[in-house]
């Protein structure tokens, strides 16, 4: 071992409490901006991936943050809903592929997520176990979201009783899981994919219950008129979709007015692309937003902060360094009878001088390591719980 | 400070006595190279100082020299054995071998600091640290001692102990000892006494 290495390391261990002040110093000044910068570069990549798969979003007019984040990130409360008459327009227009999706609502807590089978083409996701075709009462969970459930292919879920739209009253749902997607690293690891209609009865616009034009279930009934049949409160709600009850399941809502959060669509051309575009720009209750672009203005806007913090971050190297200096000046006016002891000996000059900086040096490269080291645990640690 | 002439023999032990400030230390450091001459020559065991630069004086001080201050001078984070060795550890010339640590041991041994090798100095006694200092002088067994009032913050009787002790580690590895002093007590140990002031008239 180097001389020099030796009474660094012998100094800076003797010197233990000393050594720790400054190495979390340095520690904390050099991570702090270091973090922020890898998270933001983090995140921009993140959050700019998934929006530059996402070539288009028709959504209810309103904060565009909100719809891009809800849409795309399952993230923030559900915008207002368009209707699914807005949906069969644009796909009746030809001029893309359309993937509907219906948020708001939860199964454990973890978002569901109502949309069609080309979601999962489009996001290329793969089934990790089971299958993906989403049959009405079918659920699909997303990696993190089994794992955390501890639920796998076989087992049932139960959605969440919370429900904004009640129409016709709002059960927990009963869905088998019919599969598990393989890990994506992104948002969809921790969502529940079920059918659209699936999601319509999760809202409780949907229901089935015991059929009762069936004369044999008329102890169901309370009165039959040519206007219909009014059910007692006996009738029985059905709280999971089977073989035997698919057929008794029906919406209490055109199919028109049912609600979609928002509409992925994926022009087939750059001239099919414009003219959805120039489609939406006179529309009056919907917009129709460019992911990459919106993701793009919040980034802006956070960079903006970003060198508000820069500017504080500068305020503390300054005051670091200056404490850090008074530290090390303190230092070598008591190490002065070890620097004459080693004159006297016979030390040149050089090393006498590394000897007495590079306490510095190898407290600062350790800083350095440890605020690395540090900034990308606070990225996962940041992942995770942003996920 | 003028010294026309002045010779010491090999294994020679010689006390600088006299006065505060009359130059003893000055005397010492130009002998060890720590010091230029402003004019003459300075010649010690062979090596011609005044012929040499700053970085061949430290390697001549690093391999011929061996230094006893009064204030022990060791430091405080490094522990015995680490002290012993540190001229080992901060000039390139002096090369740490398996027989450089068996002399370091070999001397804690002999001056009765063998088994306080892993301690620290602010652990050791006065006495224990000077003896430390010796060792250290010794380690890369100098053809010369310089003593630098090395009994000045010992007791009377620790004073003497330390004196023959360095006498006689100096006359065992046949070295030249020059101690700077102002124990008259002391100087029967020497084979001569210089008074600096009165010789040199610094």
């Amino acid at each position: 071992m180097s001389g020099i290495i030796r009474l660094t390391l012998r100094y800076i261990a003797f010197n233990k409490l000393k050594s720790i002040i400054l190495l979390a110093c340095l520690t904390i000044t050099i991570f702090l901006p270091l973090a922020l910068h890898h998270l933001i570069l983090h995140y921009e990549d993140e959050l700019g991936q998934r929006a530059r798969l996402t070539p288009l979003l028709v959504g209810a007019k309103g904060d565009r943050f909100d719809l891009v984040l809800a849409s795309l990130y399952f993230k923030g409360r559900a915008p207002e809903a368009i209707t699914a008459h807005d949906l069969d327009d644009l796909r009746a227009y030809g001029r893309a592929e359309v993937i509907p999706l219906l948020l708001g609502h939860s199964a454990r807590e973890k978002p569901v997520v109502g949309t069609t089978i080309d979601y999962f083409r489009l996001r290329g996701l793969g089934a990790a176990s089971g299958t993906l075709p989403l049959k009405l009462g079918d659920a699909v969970l997303g990696a993190a979201a089994a794992e955390e459930l501890q639920l796998a292919t076989g087992d049932s879920l139960l959605s969440d009783e919370a429900s904004l739209i009640n129409l016709a009253g709002a059960y927990p749902l009963k869905m088998p899981v019919v599969g598990v997607l393989a890990r994506a690293g992104t948002p969809d690891d921790h969502a529940v994919f079920v059918d659209l209609k699936t999601a319509w009865v999760i809202a409780g616009i949907g229901h089935g219950h015991t059929d009762l034009a069936d004369p044999e279930q008329s102890g169901y009934v309370s009165e039959r008129s040519e206007e219909g049949i009014t059910a007692n409160p006996a009738v029985v709600t059905y709280n999971e979709i089977t073989a035997e009850n698919i057929g008794s399941f029906h919406f209490h809502s055109t199919r028109s007015e049912l609600p979609v959060t928002s509409i992925i669509a994926a022009p087939r051309s750059e001239k099919d692309r414009t003219l959805i575009s120039g489609r939406y720009s006179v529309a009056e209750t919907t917009q129709l937003l460019v992911p990459e672009d919106v993701i793009a203005e919040l980034m802006g806007i956070v960079f903006q902060l970003k060198r508000f913090f820069d500017a504080s971050f500068l305020l503390v190297l300054v005051t670091t360094g200056l404490f850090v200096a008074l530290v090390i000046l303190l230092s070598l006016r008591i190490r002065k009878a070890e620097r004459s002891t080693m004159f006297h000996i016979g030390c040149d000059r050089l090393t006498i001088f590394w000897i007495q900086v590079a306490e510095l040096v190898t407290l600062t490269v350790l800083a350095a390591a440890l605020a690395w080291a540090l900034s990308h645990l606070a990225i996962a640690m940041a992942s995770r719980l942003l996920a | 400070m003028r010294v026309d002439a002045l010779d010491i023999a090999d294994a020679e032990r010689v006390a600088f006595v006299g006065t505060s400030g009359c130059g003893k230390t000055t005397l010492a450091h130009l002998i060890a190279g720590i010091l230029p001459a402003a004019a003459g020559e300075i010649e010690v065991g062979g090596h011609k100082l005044y012929e040499m630069g700053d970085r061949a004086r430290r390697n001549f001080r690093i391999s011929q020299v061996g230094f006893i201050f009064q204030e022990f001078a060791l430091l405080d984070y490094l522990n015995v054995e680490e002290n012993v060795l540190l001229p080992y550890f901060i000039n390139s010339s002096l090369s740490l071998d398996q027989a450089a640590r068996d002399t370091a041991r070999r001397l804690a041994d002999l001056l009765g600091i063998g088994d306080k090798l892993k301690r620290h100095p602010g652990q050791l006694s006065g006495g224990e640290k000077q003896r430390v200092a010796i060792c250290r002088a010794l380690a890369a067994q100098p053809s010369l001692i310089i003593a630098d009032e090395p009994t000045g913050n010992l007791d009377r009787g620790n004073a003497l102990a330390v004196t023959d002790l360095i006498c006689s580690l100096a006359e065992q590895h046949g070295a030249t000892l020059l101690m700077v002093t102002h124990e008259h007590a002391i100087l029967d140990r020497f084979e001569r006494s210089i008074d600096v002031g009165e010789e040199f008239g610094a």
